[in-house]
């Protein structure tokens, strides 16, 4: 892993203070190479300098970290976008994850712990935070049980419920464990864990149910 | 005095009368003091009867309803109303201690100016003489000290004598007794113009404006000014010249007098009054606005800056400091996203959620280690949730106690059939066949209790590990939960 060369990344946040403590904790680990304070001049400098990951603030002054993804995602499909918040809530983090960011953190997280997020965001893998994986479970649980499959006007089991396995990959993420705790337990190689972390990701973005929407409005409603 | 024929307008209050609009202006305070001689404390009983005032506009003693123009009629010294105010708030305030509504106030006074001119004099002295609700000192008492607004004042006497002069010369008894209500109303003006304090004045010098733009608009609104004051005057000259004549003729003459000098006045005034109008409106919007910014105001400085002091104070303590941020966050958090008020936990929880919350919470407060809440569904609480809840903060106690970790995670999950906790800390875990039989702390409170209301309770640990603890009850088929119930 030390010979990989250092990931290339932009900070989005509108705090400032934020920003240059996060420039200082990564310090060595990664090359920043570019910072921006609100939703424009994110997707303008974004497009020029191209890294290789994003840090993204949930919410910017001018609107969702969910409208830059959108926008860089356009032309940058390549630029991978981590999440990072301190207000959790939920129909906001989901939306930034379906806009296309590969995973999501809170602010709270320890140092080591955002390196590694950002390696592995860099490489491609999915970033689940236990809060995330939290709210994941919650919007797909919201699907009511009983509604066979196919009997909904645009039910797609592969795209719209998530499997057994996965849903438990994610309860213990949910719990705390780490990915190499998790493959350990459930004798899995991190590989395995990994794709199974992706392929929920992927399920998140592509599926087109309502019932994530509707869990949306629901949530933002309590 | 609450036994006496005054106790029922004790109860005779304004039902929507807002406590939070005083609560800075110390009107309350003013008011106890005011009714010291009463053996009840007016501001207490206030409060004491605010949920059973009955609705508007009924008596609570059962009379029926009052009429249209009665107003909850309140108790204490005269003031100056902050809320219903045109120009100086005095209408607003004899309708508040009359029981009038403040439109017939109004009416009335606008009518005694007219007739005798000392209705405006009268406005001017209330406006100048009586505190403003929630001040103690009136205009006039800082008046007094104003020697060049007195001075100012005094400068309106030759005025006031020439003009009394020229009545008497031409015999025009209506201009004498006109002189001298406008002798002290200007003066009165100018005193309180000069002594108001800045917000008031600032009220005055907003009403005052489009009364001094109406001439310097554009060309447009010029011609049109022009227009409206030329037929403005003559109807007022012909309404005069009404009333004047029409002394001795029939009565048709001087009420036609009266709607004419009315009608030439709203001509002329009319598109003032409606901009005043206007502005009153978005004033008060604007003032409630700043209520509610200052209610925020308290409460963030009640919570987040006095978080922030203690973190300041505390640098050296890095264990202390995290405590305070993760319970300030929680609190904030729960203000912003659950609507709960910081501080109100008082209350028996009513969701899964909410209890799971108050675990973290209460761990967190008392032992002093971060705990990671996520929660996945909610339900109404039942009695095997409550053993499940017991059992779970017994295990989350343990892990902050015991572990040395620096972070519980708590996971709950609502699903049809069971509801689950899991407890789990990266410390330094125990070998659970290595445990004394006497130390039953784990053992028995959590999986017998678990045990004995058909759950289940299953603890992993080893030395270096950390420990796992996951808790499972089963959910009665009755206690549907919140998406059950949406279906």
């Amino acid at each position: 892993m030390s010979s990989a060369p250092r990931p290339r990344v932009f900070l989005v946040d509108d705090h400032q203070l934020f920003r240059a403590g996060v420039r200082g904790e990564l310090g060595e680990a990664v090359e920043v190479v570019g910072e921006a304070d609100d939703v424009a001049p994110a997707i303008e400098l974004i497009g020029e300098r191209l890294p290789d990951v994003v840090l993204l603030d949930v919410h910017l002054p001018s609107g969702g970290g969910q409208a830059v993804v959108e926008a860089v995602k356009l032309h940058h499909p390549e630029v991978r976008f981590l999440a990072l918040s301190v207000s959790d809530a939920p129909e906001d983090v989901i939306g930034v994850i379906r806009a296309g960011a590969r995973g999501y953190v809170t602010k709270t997280i320890s140092t080591p712990e955002l390196v590694d997020a950002v390696r592995r965001v860099a490489e491609g893998d999915a970033v689940f935070s236990s809060r995330l994986a939290g709210f994941v479970l919650d919007a797909f649980a919201a699907m009511p049980a009983d509604v066979a499959p196919g009997t909904g006007p645009s039910f797609d089991p592969e795209l719209d419920q998530l499997s057994p396995r996965e849903r438990e990959v994610l309860r213990l993420i949910a719990r705390g464990y780490s990915y190499k705790e998790l493959a350990r337990e459930l004798s899995i190689s991190t590989k395995t864990v990994e794709s199974h972390v992706s392929a929920v990701l992927r399920k998140l973005q592509l599926s087109s149910r309502h019932q994530l929407t509707r869990w949306a409005t629901e949530r933002r409603l309590v | 005095m609450a036994t006496g024929p005054e106790g029922r307008d004790h109860q005779d209050i304004d039902p929507l009368f807002d406590p939070r609009a005083r609560r800075f202006s110390g009107a309350r305070y003013r008011r106890r003091s005011w009714c010291e001689d009463a053996d009840t404390d007016v501001g207490l009983e206030r409060s004491g009867t605010w949920g059973t005032v009955p609705p508007h506009g009924w008596r609570h003693d059962g009379r029926g309803p009052r009429g249209w123009w009665r107003v909850p009629r309140e108790r204490g010294p005269l003031r100056r109303s902050r809320e219903d105010r045109l120009l100086g708030g005095v209408a607003g305030g004899l309708s508040r201690r009359m029981g009038i509504d403040v439109t017939v106030v109004r009416i009335g006074l606008v009518l005694f100016g007219l007739a005798s001119g000392f209705g405006l004099a009268v406005y001017v002295l209330g406006w100048l003489l009586l505190p403003q609700e929630g001040d103690s000192e009136s205009i006039g008492t800082r008046a007094v000290g104003d020697l060049r607004g007195i001075a100012l004042a005094i400068g309106l006497v030759p005025a006031l004598a020439v003009a009394l002069l020229v009545a008497s010369v031409l015999h025009a008894g209506w201009l004498g007794s006109l002189a001298w209500p406008f002798f002290l109303s200007a003066a009165g003006l100018v005193l309180i113009w000069r002594n108001a304090a800045d917000d008031e004045r600032a009220l005055i010098r907003r009403a005052a404006q489009p009364l001094i733009q109406l001439g310097v608009d554009s060309r447009r609104s010029l011609r049109a000014l022009a227009l409206r004051v030329v037929v403005g005057i003559a109807l007022v000259a012909g309404g005069v010249l009404g009333l004047m004549l029409g002394h001795h003729d029939t009565l048709l003459r001087p009420l036609g007098g009266v709607v004419l000098v009315i009608a030439g006045f709203v001509i002329v005034f009319g598109p003032w009054w409606l901009s005043l109008a206007r502005e009153l409106v978005a004033e008060r919007k604007a003032r409630v606005r700043a209520e509610e910014r200052a209610d925020m105001a308290a409460r963030i400085h009640d919570s987040v800056l006095q978080t922030l002091a203690m973190i300041q104070r505390s640098a050296d303590q890095p264990q202390q400091v995290v405590h305070l941020a993760r319970a300030q966050e929680r609190e904030l958090r729960s203000w912003l996203f659950e609507g709960r008020l910081p501080g109100s936990g008082g209350e028996e929880d009513a969701t899964f959620a909410a209890a799971v919350r108050r675990i973290q919470r209460e761990v967190e407060d008392a032992h002093g280690v971060a705990v990671d809440a996520v929660i996945v569904g909610d339900c109404p609480l039942d009695e095997e949730l409550r053993v499940l809840l017991a059992a779970g903060r017994e295990a989350s106690v343990n892990a902050a106690k015991w572990s040395g970790a620096a972070v519980v995670s708590l996971f709950a999950e609502v699903e049809e059939g069971a509801a689950s906790l899991f407890v789990r800390d990266r410390g330094k875990g125990f070998d659970p066949s290595a445990v004394a039989p006497d130390r039953r702390g784990l053992a028995e409170s959590v999986r017998g209790r678990m045990a004995r209301h058909g759950g289940s309770a299953v603890v992993r640990s080893a030395p270096g590990e950390g420990t796992d603890v996951e808790l499972t009850m089963p959910r009665s088929p009755v206690g549907s939960d919140r998406r059950a119930a949406q279906r």
